[in-house]
């Protein structure tokens, strides 16, 4: 990998004001979508612009990293009648605060690769679902969507060509489920966010029973780069089998936490010990959360020569998700740390699952009891027969999401468990 | 269902007395909204938003309200409201304060904020303080885990890194009738030979 000290951003580069249109044009903005439009040589058909995407292998920033440009091909052929585009800026996951940045640095990068998004996909209307408790990063939006539509951006006949596309800011109101895809297609229709059951999935039935793609704001975020500089030059940077530039969230106990843009791929303890300089206090590292709270916690003694790409996070028996990586020191109290976990989850479990309505429940009560030194060792194995009745078993992966924490932390760190447990004195049957 | 339409612009509830009222401005504005979309239903959060933003609540009335203007049922506006935690369902303080307890607030010391809230305004989470100026809430996570601990302020503008001095100065502020500004947190360069410039500040 290249040298990360060197390395230049290009998401949310060191340009004072890029917020503002004129700047962002200035540096280059808008030429990618300019050249989709209107250079026929490289740019012979929206067909020509998935492809280049495909190959780039832009895996979806929004934790489920599937190739995005291989997405946007499952749409069918055009018949005439509305086809959307929803962008997913709920970002809820515990962790996770790095699509703010972009609406708040470089709103018009995520802006111009929605557009072209739509044009390769002959989309017709993109909806932008943005968390409700990002008021300000919505108004923010707002000014720059208003800005791209006076300047001809959006709308009809954009940059003059015969590509006309709206687009229109959703803002959510306090609900975590609402960035599972399907339950973010029911919120937008004005409904209570429940997860659709897939098939048929949204590219073939999405939102008003219409083809749809939905995409992660970073996902999109990279589709102007991609087209600028082409595939090869995105797969140069970072990890093989993840490329890109990845906006980590680092937070917890570092003593500089935020959101750096650095080539996918950086080794855990780099990003650690020198991009967030360090443990707070001169603290030793416990674990960490690679992706947000849903990804399996990770021991310090496992991270050795660790890498943030997908292959090597599933290799170490954990994921990527959203690159928001959760620090933590060796005073972390890891049971407490999981109860306030599977709390989160309870909360935001929607209903409409059994194992996951009721199975988060029981996680949360049982952990609260360990928690309090009211628990038995045998409550330990009832936590993970209670993740196993959960997973795979419900309509999204919320419950999976919430499984996971419990079923890991327990088996990771087991003696910290059983330490605040009492014996199980009555005999099992 | 019938939707009555009084001198003032008004939107009134089925028998023409309704505690809340949307103004002409507001309908032309729920006009336009529902432009937006294709159905007439998908506009039901950004106007049970527009009904908060001018009540301060969506209670079952406003709800109705909004029911009615929309020509929608009410089971769905109500269980629209009740389904999203940032709709307030019942009447609240003049500022809502909600503490991130979540995953980093919680490894940062979002409890200890939230206990010195608690023991400052003498409420516990979830309620209000008798004079109705402030509603202490627990939240989950808001996005700002680096930033850890943090609250944010009736909805709105986001107070980070927390100390006992920041709260007092936040909640003096906002007993003076002011809100605190957004405020912007510039990523910070990568670069190992600067620690204190930052990437992408906005206007300076």
């Amino acid at each position: 990998m290249s040298d990360w000290t060197t390395y230049e951003p290009v998401l949310i580069p060191n340009i004072a004001g890029l917020d503002r249109l004129e700047t962002y044009r200035k540096h280059g903005g808008y030429d990618a979508l300019h050249a989709v439009l209107h250079d026929q040589n490289t740019w012979p058909d929206p067909a020509s612009v998935v492809q280049e995407v495909k190959e780039a292998n832009i895996r979806g920033r929004g934790g489920a990293g599937f190739n995005a440009g291989l997405k946007w091909s499952f749409m069918p052929p055009v018949d005439g009648g509305p086809r959307y585009l929803a962008c997913n800026g709920d970002e809820s996951e515990p962790g996770t605060f790095k699509d703010r940045k972009i609406f708040e640095y470089n709103p018009f990068l995520f802006i111009e690769g929605a557009t072209i998004a739509a044009y390769a996909m002959s989309i017709t209307s993109i909806y932008v679902y943005i968390r409700g408790e990002y008021r300000s990063w919505i108004h923010k939006m707002e000014k720059a969507v208003s800005d791209a539509y006076d300047a001809g951006l959006l709308g009809q006949n954009i940059l003059g060509s015969d590509f006309s596309v709206d687009l229109v800011l959703h803002s959510g109101a306090g609900a975590y489920i609402c960035g599972e895809e399907t339950s973010l297609l029911e919120s937008l229709e004005g409904k209570r966010g429940y997860p659709r059951v897939k098939p048929p999935f949204p590219a073939q039935r999405g939102l008003w029973g219409r083809p749809t793609t939905i995409n992660n704001i970073e996902t999109l975020s990279n589709v102007p780069g991609v087209i600028r500089n082409g595939a090869d030059w995105f797969k140069s940077i970072g990890a093989e089998s993840h490329p890109g530039p990845i906006l980590y969230g680092i937070s917890g106990h570092v003593n500089r936490p935020g959101v750096y843009e650095l080539p996918s791929g950086m080794p855990v303890m780099t990003l650690i010990e020198e991009v967030a300089q360090g443990m707070r206090n001169g603290k030793k590292l416990k674990a960490i959360i690679p992706g947000g709270s849903s990804t399996p916690i990770l021991p310090a003694k496992d991270l050795e020569d660790l890498t943030m790409d997908a292959d090597a996070l599933r290799g170490a028996g954990s994921m990527m998700g959203t690159a928001g990586m959760v620090v933590m020191d060796e005073d972390t109290d890891i049971v407490e740390t999981l109860w306030r976990i599977s709390k989160f989850y309870h909360h935001e479990s929607c209903g409409q699952c059994t194992p996951c309505r009721e199975g988060t429940g029981w996680l949360e009560k049982i952990l609260e009891k360990v928690v309090t030194g009211q628990g038995t060792t045998r409550d330990l194995d009832l936590l993970l027969d209670i993740t196993s009745q959960m997973e795979g078993r419900t309509i999204c992966a919320l419950a999976d999401a919430a499984a996971w924490p419990v079923r890991y932390t327990i088996s990771r760190f087991r003696d910290e468990f059983e330490a605040r447990c009492k014996p199980s004195l009555i005999p099992v049957g | 269902m019938s939707q009555k339409s009084s001198d003032n612009g008004a939107s009134l509830s089925q028998n023409g007395t309704s505690a809340y009222t949307f103004t002409k401005e507001q309908l032309a504005e729920i006009e336009v909204l529902k432009t937006k979309y294709p159905e007439v239903q998908a506009v039901t959060l950004p106007v049970l938003w527009m009904a908060q933003d001018t009540f301060g609540h969506v209670d079952p009335e406003v709800q109705r309200l909004v029911a009615y203007t929309l020509d929608l049922p009410e089971s769905h506006v109500h269980g629209v409201a009740e389904f999203y935690t940032q709709y307030f369902k019942t009447p609240k303080g003049k500022h809502v304060l909600d503490v991130c307890t979540c995953l980093s607030c919680h490894l940062c010391g979002g409890m200890d904020t939230l206990g010195y809230l608690e023991n400052k305004l003498g409420i516990k989470a979830g309620e209000t303080t008798p004079d109705g100026e402030f509603t202490l809430q627990e939240a989950e996570c808001l996005g700002a885990c680096g930033y850890a601990p943090m609250m944010q302020i009736t909805n709105d503008v986001y107070v980070n890194h927390l100390t006992p001095e920041k709260v007092d100065q936040v909640l003096d502020q906002l007993a003076s009738g002011d809100t605190p500004d957004f405020e912007s947190i510039p990523m910070p360069l990568v670069s190992t030979t600067s620690n204190n410039e930052a990437a992408g500040g906005s206007d300076e």
